[in-house]
């Protein structure tokens, strides 16, 4: 594969001579993978491709009008033994193509944990991958590690031909989390968790961006991801760790205001559980964790005491989400039931919950005025 | 003392001073420009009374010709401003290097290639293939008008409507920054909460309300409106193609029309469809949207493969190859292109197994389209080929278009588009399929079919300069953006880092300014034709040895397309009647049954652009009034009882006539 790789790179080079094609030519097994996939397909494509463009022209050239040499057939328009070939040599190109694809989707997942570090070498027994959790913010990068306690903000590291598991999400819209020489890109979305399994085989600072549009910072969306021979991975850990800095919930909320062309800022030390809060989208205190809501959701609701949740449900991020229509955020200060109610403040309410309609009534939706609640007949 | 605001707030809405864009100058030389050239063109066709005419004779009417030269005229006009934008952005990219912000800010450089997107598809290639199919697919098949040529007249102005908004957004307030899809949560009102977003839905609403009208009208002409002997297995491929994309039309437009209302549910009154929280899924959008996005893809890729057939065949001078097959494979096309969406979107993290297979369904599409490909170059062999303008168009498009198929293939394979997906590759791959196929197949239908429309033919020598600037402008523009997107870089920057790129952006922008000639080239051809219309003049109405009915009429055509209705007994229907020695009735011609023109199409369209700006800027009353206003007249219309009338024998006797004596005038081999 290697060899066919650097034939067709030949003539491109040539052209192409000082530009760097770090899509066919990565600095990480999975992209270099991906790259050689890239070049492989296309080599494909060009048995049939070629051909045809060739015919065109010859076709286009012979049969011109001037060239009354040539055999004219008006009447000339089928041929099975033809058909039966136009159909089947795309067919056979595309069956070849489709079992690749089969198998290297399969194989280059970026759910699926790496086996090799590179072509031979597969990843040792006693390796631990090098978990890293990443937020896309408003307009930067968020990077945590778990392992150490530490994070840093348009700037990653990690060891050379250690296996890496990037925890992607973000904290406000669709991202998409790209670093070219390493491993092809995912999206990272509010309230989702998307993975991606790579490692780096040579030292070296590589760019990193967002590739999906995010909004007017997006241009400067940028990092850098650094690949470290083993210590020097080491000392960049213990830099972060003695550069101080502590990440809060508090500081996170900070952080992640929209903001552009950010420089590189460390943590020394990161709060516990800040990845999965923001993941959840709860890092506001108050505010209940989506992963609580469907564990709630599941069970079938809380009933009554599900009205106390109504502020933490009617939680929105920057501001009140600002639809004309919608409804105004509300909150429940109490409940309480119709004999505690203060009757000289509101009679016609009093005087309406006396008559005999069912007590649960009370209890408005959160939502969506008038839906009758599951329990209610 | 009342509150002021309150009132102003009531009476406009969101609309105040601030609304327009009087800091951006780029926008208030525009604005001069428009008004100096609107001033002009209304000054004009006051001083030369062609209101009245212009009413009575295009506004109103009904017949499918003219409609379709409007669908024409609207896609030139928005060509224009799309391709404004495409150099703007450009200028842009290959500026802002090294430390320099370019000349545009994030707020305009985002509305601009979000204004792109949306107009060069709902605006320029919707509209032109739209108006291509009204005029050709009657005339192809032997009737005098659509089924419904009311709602004809009526779609065309919701498209137009649908544009005018999208215009509006220049001077009023601001387009969308969302990129052409507007993927929520960035398209929500949290996010976006300004007007940008309401222009985009309420501009794609109406206008696809004219669309899919339009294409219930065409699937309905095509089926029921043949002449007779004409099975389906003897239509023409382009109103075979014509019949696919129609059905595409009506398949797949509810599906943006419901997107869109769940979107602006969202956005108005508060629901929870696509939001990031309470349960809403931003995928569910961008699922949604791509379920109509992908077959929209075909539904303007299908007729450009229709006009191709055509030329390849007349040009040739030689049967179409394979025609069954052709059918076969469009209708394969079709059906798979329902079931190949979510190759947009590979990097969202479905698992492998749900990634193969719709990267292998997008393969799958690739021999169907291979053996068109395949079709049209054997139906060049043994081929006697005239190289004339439209076959050129054809040439450059079989060329060109392999390689947009070949990096569209290479993109459906996952793991190669993990790596390339958002890039200028990308970008590139669909250029290289829009432009080099259904732009391309554009203006081979135009050059085709341009005597037929107006009788005289276009001259050659600008075409052919225009020709050369837009096939050598594309190569120049998006090849050096394949390259970029091998150096991984990714689509919609505004500003970049990397100074060694930016030679390659520089080269990109040549490459724009090389298309910019070719569309200079491609109006002066037009303008150039039409003073010199006598030297052009084509009286047969068959001037490329035609093979198909629309080449048995004169050019143009008479109202009533055909004085009798044809009878098919081959799938090359003219070229068949020539062949047997056809002559042309001379008399017993009747009165002839032609619906009437209506004002009611533009009437309600222009309500609805009223309707859709007033709520864009909340202007709640106006919203109402304009509503109600809807409501009235399109009830009003079904009480027009004055729908038809009779073209008098008299009359059909003395067009035809006229057409007899041009014909013996002309010395025909």
């Amino acid at each position: 594969m290697s060899r066919s790789r650097l034939l067709a790179l030949l003539p491109l080079t040539a052209a192409l001579s000082g530009c760097d094609l770090v899509v066919l030519n990565p600095s990480g097994d999975v992209a270099s993978q991906q790259g050689q996939l890239v070049v492989v397909s296309t080599l494909l494509m060009l048995l049939i491709i070629v051909p045809v463009m060739a015919l065109t022209v010859l076709f286009a050239w012979r049969y011109r009008q001037s060239n009354t040499k040539a055999r004219y057939e008006p009447e000339w328009d089928h041929s099975t033994q033809l058909e039966l070939v136009i159909w089947a040599a795309p067919l056979l190109i595309i069956i070849v193509l489709g079992a690749l694809t089969w198998m290297t989707t399969h194989l280059l997942d970026p759910y699926r944990p790496i086996e090799r570090i590179a072509a031979n070498r597969p990843v040792p027994a006693e390796a631990k991958t090098l978990e890293i959790d990443v937020v896309a913010l408003d307009w930067k990068w968020l990077f945590l590690y778990p392992e150490y306690g530490i994070a840093a903000v348009n700037e990653v590291a990690a060891p050379v031909d250690r296996p890496i598991r990037f925890n992607i999400t973000s904290s406000s819209v669709m991202n998409s989390f790209y670093i070219p020489a390493l491993a092809g890109q995912i999206y990272a979305m509010p309230g989702m968790q998307t993975q991606l399994h790579a490692v780096i085989n040579q030292p070296g600072a590589y760019k990193g961006f967002s590739a999906n549009y995010s909004g007017a910072g997006f241009s400067g969306m940028r990092f850098t991801f650094h690949g470290m021979v083993d210590g020097g991975f080491e000392r960049w850990v213990s830099e972060v760790k003695a550069g101080g800095g502590a990440l809060d919930r508090n500081g996170y909320l900070q952080l992640e205001r929209p903001s552009e062309n950010e420089p590189v800022r460390r943590y020394g030390t990161v709060e516990a559980g800040l990845f999965k809060a923001i993941l959840n989208m709860c890092v506001e205190p108050g505010k209940m964790c989506m992963n609580d809501m469907a564990a709630i959701d599941a069970r079938g609701g809380l009933g009554m005491a599900g009205i106390h949740i109504t502020m933490p449900l009617l939680y929105d991020k920057h501001a009140r989400r600002g639809a004309v229509f919608g409804p105004e955020p509300r909150d429940v200060i109490g409940i309480c039931t119709v004999a505690e109610l203060v009757p000289e403040l509101v009679p016609d309410l009093v005087a309406d919950l006396a008559a005999p309609e069912p007590a649960p009534e009370l209890a408005a939706p959160l939502l969506g005025a008038g839906l009758p609640r599951p329990s209610t007949p | 003392m009342f509150d002021l605001s309150v009132v102003t707030k009531a009476i406009f809405g969101r609309l105040s001073l601030e609304s327009f864009p009087i800091h951006e100058p780029i926008l208030i030389v525009t604005f001069i420009a428009v008004l100096l050239g609107g001033g002009a063109l209304v000054a004009g066709l006051t001083y030369f009374r062609l209101w009245g005419y212009l009413w009575r004779e295009w506004f109103t009417t009904v017949d499918h010709k003219r409609i379709g030269i409007m669908y024409m005229i609207l896609g030139l006009i928005m060509l224009l401003r799309g391709f404004a934008d495409a150099i703007m952005m450009r200028l842009q990219q290959a500026m802002a290097f090294g430390g320099s912000e370019g000349y545009l800010n994030a707020h305009h450089y985002d509305q601009i290639f979000t204004a792109h997107g949306v107009i060069m598809i709902f605006f320029v290639a919707m509209p032109m293939v739209t108006g291509l199919m009204n005029y050709i697919v009657p005339l192809q098949i032997g009737a005098r008008d659509v089924s419904f040529p009311f709602l004809n007249n009526f779609s065309f102005w919701m498209t137009a409507g649908g544009a005018v908004l999208v215009m509006m957004s220049l001077f009023v307030g601001e387009f969308a920054r969302t990129g052409w899809l507007a993927y929520p949560p960035l398209s929500g009102i949290g996010y976006s909460p300004d007007v940008g977003v309401d222009y985009y839905i309420w501009a794609l609403q109406v206008a696809g309300v004219g669309t899919l009208l339009s294409g219930v009208n065409l699937v309905c002409t095509i089926v029921k409106m043949r002449a007779p002997g004409m099975t389906m297995m003897k239509m023409p491929v382009f109103t075979w193609t014509s019949l696919c994309t129609n059905v595409l039309i009506v398949a797949a437009f509810p599906v943006l029309t419901a997107v869109l209302v769940l979107l602006s549910l969202d956005r108005y009154v508060g629901t929870n469809f696509f939001t990031n929280d309470l349960g809403g899924s931003p995928m569910m959008y961008v699922n949604l949207i791509w379920i109509w996005g992908h077959p929209e893809v075909y539904i303007l890729i299908l007729p450009a493969f229709g006009i191709f057939s055509e030329v390849t065949s007349t040009f040739s001078g030689k049967k179409l190859f394979g025609y069954t097959s052709m059918v076969y494979a469009t209708v394969v096309i079709t059906i798979l292109s329902y079931l190949v969406w979510l190759h947009h979107f590979f990097t969202m993290g479905s698992g492998a197994s749900v990634n193969s297979f719709f990267g292998i369904t997008t393969m799958i599409i690739s021999i169907p389209t291979g053996a068109k490909i395949f079709n049209w170059l054997f139906t060049m062999y043994r081929g006697r080929i005239r190289f004339e303008l439209p076959m050129m168009w054809t040439v450059a498009f079989m060329l060109t278009f392999v390689i947009g198929g070949m990096t569209g293939v290479l993109l459906a394979v996952p793991p190669a588009d993990f790596v390339l997906h958002n890039s200028l590759f990308l970008i590139a791959h669909f250029h290289n399929v829009i432009i080099g196929g259904v732009l391309f197949g554009l203006f081979a239908g135009i050059v085709y079919w341009w005597p037929k429309a107006f009788g005289f033919r276009l001259d050659p020598f600008w075409g052919k300069l225009s020709f050369w600037f837009w096939v050598i402008g594309f190569y120049v523009a998006f090849m050096p953006l394949y390259v970029l997107g091998l150096m991984g870089v990714t689509r919609r920057l505004r500003v970049f880092e990397d100074p060694s790129l930016q030679i390659w952006f520089q080269v990109a922008a040549v490459g724009a300014f090389l298309i910019f000639l070719g569309i200079a080239a491609f109006l002066i051809q037009i303008a150039v034709s039409v003073l010199r219309r006598n030297e052009l003049r084509e009286t047969s109405g068959d001037p490329w040895d035609g093979r198909t009915l629309e080449w048995a009429t004169s050019s143009p055509p008479p109202d009533y397309n055909f004085a009798f209705t044809p009878v098919i007994h081959d799938n090359d229907a003219w070229w068949d009647m020539k062949k047997r020695g056809y002559l042309r009735p001379q008399d017993g011609f009747k009165a002839i049954h032609m619906p009437s023109n209506t004002g009611a199409g533009i009437i309600l369209a222009g309500l609805s652009v009223v309707l859709a700006f007033a709520l864009i800027w909340y202007i709640w009353w106006l919203a109402a009034v304009s509503f109600i206003g809807l409501l009235v007249v399109a009830i009003g219309h079904t009480f027009n009882y004055s729908r038809d009338f009779y073209i008098p024998a008299a009359e059909v006797v003395r067009t035809e006539n006229e057409r007899t004596r041009l014909l013996s005038g002309q010395v025909k081999a």
